[in-house]
């Protein structure tokens, strides 16, 4: 079973608000509300910002089958899932 | 007439298009091209949105082919796509996924019947095969039209600058809905007779996975936040045969790093929507731009003219530019920016009037400007600021109009509430004075509570 520990997913919320420089503290991130568009509205420019460095803190490069298939960020919850899943390190 | 034919491959049996590791023959793709024109519904304007590069492709070409028009806009947001509704009553959207537009539908076709041996389409070079819009600056989106022979003429030139010919394969990581993918992507390999690749890679990895499963000599068409990436997370990257970057300035620090990994020559492409293309430079060689084929520079007073090539009349240039060759004709010149109301964030092009002018109809707004990031280095992607003078709104009610209004690269991070703009008496905001008001917030901001 991959490690989903709120630990996990609060260090990849400040990750998030690190990274992008964002108006919100990293506790107002709901799990489960999108990243992209209406919630947290970051857009693709972002979520490469972020792939690149979650790759660099956790070992392991984002795939997707195409531009639009950006589902992995779809939330906290789902990003912090998958690195559960995936990480290296 | 004047005729210039719907691609330039020789043989029916070439390659235009990969999708995955598949290929499409030119005689495929004539045949689809063919019965998708014959499905089309009634409208003769077209907002093509499919989002497999290839199906854009059938989808476009079945569209010139029918004398349709495609139109161009700088986004797809709910109010863009009422704008162009209300430009073109007629416009219907062509979709190859469930994400569309509120608008009259035709969906792309599952499968098609094989027509055995297709004929080449001549198309009529003054023929209008698409409009392009830029952003006005009372809101209504400009359009600029664009024929079939211009277009044609464009590609070819920047075909042989870039040496693309029949055995090239192209990939792309900008969408085929703007200007340099559209170009770049689409027009370059169909009139090389080269052959696209269907896919959008995003991530750096997927980019690295797809050129790499492309026959060579294969080249990559991106931008510099793309190329920043791959630069950034990939410890090795594919063998590449020409790079191609535009939609913002490229460091030569980054472009002699990307040939140097890729073992490709990297070349920047400069144009604007009025004109199309105008210049390419290899970067890490110098930063003299050279216009493409019998495209001249002509200085006269205040104004800067583009003509000869592709143009089909001279057209006046808003970028800030020098001329460098001898006397008031050049082929050759430095850019040192933009117009200064032109906003480009990642490819996206707006101007800051229309970002006000959105900005300021939204009900409950009673002042408010954008503000441009003050250090922009090349590289690296600024963001907007604005502020706002609306006491009944929350933050995220404005955030949401606004989102229904411009495209969300545009929408200002952060947006900063306040009583009143410093303006001066005759209604101005001096630019040093809002850079200030803005550094005060913005330290404020930070401090403890």
């Amino acid at each position: 079973m991959p490690d989903t520990s709120p630990e996990l997913q609060d260090e990849v919320a400040s990750l998030i608000v690190s990274t992008l420089n964002l108006d919100v503290s990293p506790e107002e991130i709901q799990p489960d509300a999108s990243l992209y568009g209406e919630g947290l509205g970051l857009d693709s420019i972002d979520i490469l910002e972020v792939a690149l460095v979650v790759s660099k803190r956790f070992g392991f490069q984002l795939r997707a089958d195409n531009a639009d298939n950006v589902s992995i960020f779809s939330s906290l919850a789902s990003l912090t899932r998958h690195i559960a899943a995936n990480r290296e390190k | 007439m004047a005729t210039l034919p719907l691609v330039a491959h020789c043989r029916h049996d070439a390659v235009m298009a990969w999708r995955g590791n598949t290929p499409v023959s030119v005689r495929q793709f004539l045949g689809e091209v063919e019965h998708v024109a014959s499905q089309l519904p009634p409208g003769r304007h077209v907002l093509n949105l499919c989002g497999d590069r290839y199906h854009f492709t059938v989808a476009l070409a079945a569209c010139v082919v029918s004398g349709r028009v495609s139109l161009l806009p700088s986004t797809h947001t709910p109010e863009m796509v009422r704008q162009m509704q209300r430009i073109a009553p007629d416009v219907f959207c062509i979709v190859d996924q469930d994400a569309g537009a509120d608008l009259p539908t035709f969906r792309y076709p599952e499968s098609m019947p094989v027509v055995a041996n297709p004929a080449i389409p001549e198309i009529d070079c003054a023929q209008v095969v698409a409009q392009v819009f830029t952003s006005g600056s009372t809101g209504v989106p400009v359009p600029h039209v664009k024929r079939w022979g211009s277009l044609v003429r464009n590609v070819r030139a920047e075909a042989q600058r870039l040496g693309i010919g029949a055995d090239h394969a192209i990939l792309g990581t900008v969408p085929p809905q703007h200007m340099y993918g559209l170009e770049s992507t689409v027009l370059m390999p169909l009139q090389s007779g080269a052959a696209l690749h269907a896919g959008r890679p995003f991530y750096p990895a997927d980019i690295c996975a797809t050129l790499a499963s492309l026959p060579r000599p294969r080249m990559l068409v991106t931008t510099p936040y793309h190329l920043r990436g791959l630069l950034a997370e990939q410890a090795t990257l594919p063998a590449a045969d020409q790079l191609l970057s535009a939609t913002a300035p490229l460091s030569q620090d980054l472009a002699r790093e990307a040939e140097s990994r890729f073992g490709a020559p990297l070349h920047e492409i400069y144009g604007c929507t009025e004109t199309g293309q105008l210049a390419s430079r290899r970067t890490a060689a110098g930063l003299e731009w050279h216009t493409l084929a019998d495209i001249q520079l002509r200085r006269e007073g205040p104004t800067l003219w583009a003509e000869g090539g592709h143009i089909d009349s001279p057209t006046g240039l808003s970028d800030v530019i020098e001329l460098t060759g001898d006397g008031p004709l050049s082929t050759t010149f430095l850019l040192h920016g933009r117009h200064a109301d032109l906003v480009n964030i990642a490819g996206k092009r707006t101007s800051l009037a229309c970002l006000n002018h959105q900005l300021n109809a939204i009900p409950g707004v009673q002042d408010g400007v954008f503000v441009l990031p003050r250090e922009d280095s090349a590289d690296r992607i600024g963001r907007l600021t604005a502020l706002v003078v609306a006491p009944g709104l929350t933050p995220a009610e404005l955030i949401q109009a606004l989102r229904e209004r411009i495209d969300p690269v545009f929408l200002p991070r952060p947006l900063l509430f306040v009583e009143a703009l410093p303006r001066n008496a005759t209604g101005k905001l001096p630019g040093q004075i809002t850079q200030d008001l803005l550094a005060i917030l913005q330290a404020q901001a930070r401090m403890p509570a």
